[in-house]
């Protein structure tokens, strides 16, 4: 079950090795983005655009506010 | 839409997903640095004035006026101990007795700004609505400075000429 987390947990995670992974449109994406993040839009998630995921680092998405 | 790609993650075999679920929008009012085609511009956080007098609710005018006016200034924004904003005091506001209590001459509620709205973006709302000053928040109501018109005009004016 995926885990909530705010602001601070995710400095903490992504200090520690987490990947960064924006699910909005590229076109969002491209304007502003967290540092470090990539693009992975909701709508192209599958298992081939996974790949560039490690599956052995914790993963934390966001989009814009989580609606 | 990040819970569902959270769950998505977790069908293709990820074991350890996060969610942060306020997102960008809570990164960005935080006024945290990103990346991408607008983070060079000029937004509201970076033009606002960052040490505007302050003043709690209880405190005597006549302190309040004394203090800021010292300082040069002829506003203050009324914090709590969170510097969560409540209200203004403008000039007409410091203008009042002496012996009132901030919360009693204050205009409360001020409209608020978050850091990342482009310096364009203010300023054409500030003239339009004849805003002399802001006070730019983060999305929770904390203060983290306050913007002027005038600074942000003359910025949004330098940029044009620069680019012409």
């Amino acid at each position: 079950m995926p885990t909530s987390i705010d602001r601070e947990q995710l400095r903490a995670l992504r200090d520690s090795g987490a990947q960064l992974v924006e699910v909005l449109p590229a076109s969002e994406y491209e304007e502003d983005h967290l540092p470090g993040a990539i693009n992975l839009p909701l709508r192209h998630l599958d298992a081939e655009a996974v790949h560039v995921l490690d599956r052995n680092r914790p993963v934390i998405v966001y989009c814009w506010d989580g609606a | 839409m990040s819970p569902r790609a959270a769950w998505r993650l977790e069908s293709l075999g990820f074991g350890q997903v996060y969610d942060y679920t306020a997102g960008k929008l809570d990164w960005m009012a935080a006024g945290l640095p990103t990346a991408g085609t607008n983070a060079g511009r000029p937004q509201a956080g970076d033009l606002a004035r960052k040490d505007p007098p302050t003043c709690g609710l209880n405190e005597r005018l006549g302190e309040v006026r004394d203090r800021v006016r010292a300082r040069g200034w002829d506003v203050a924004v009324v914090v709590n101990e969170e510097r969560v904003v409540l209200g203004m005091l403008r000039a007409r506001e410091l203008d009042a007795d002496n012996d009132r209590t901030v919360e009693q001459v204050m205009r409360p509620g001020p409209s608020t700004f978050r850091p990342f709205v482009p310096a364009e973006e203010m300023a054409r709302f500030m003239t339009e609505h004849r805003l002399e000053s802001s006070p730019i928040t983060t999305a929770d109501g904390r203060l983290v400075g306050l913007l002027f018109q005038e600074d942000v005009v003359e910025h949004v004016a330098s940029q044009r000429d620069r680019a012409s």
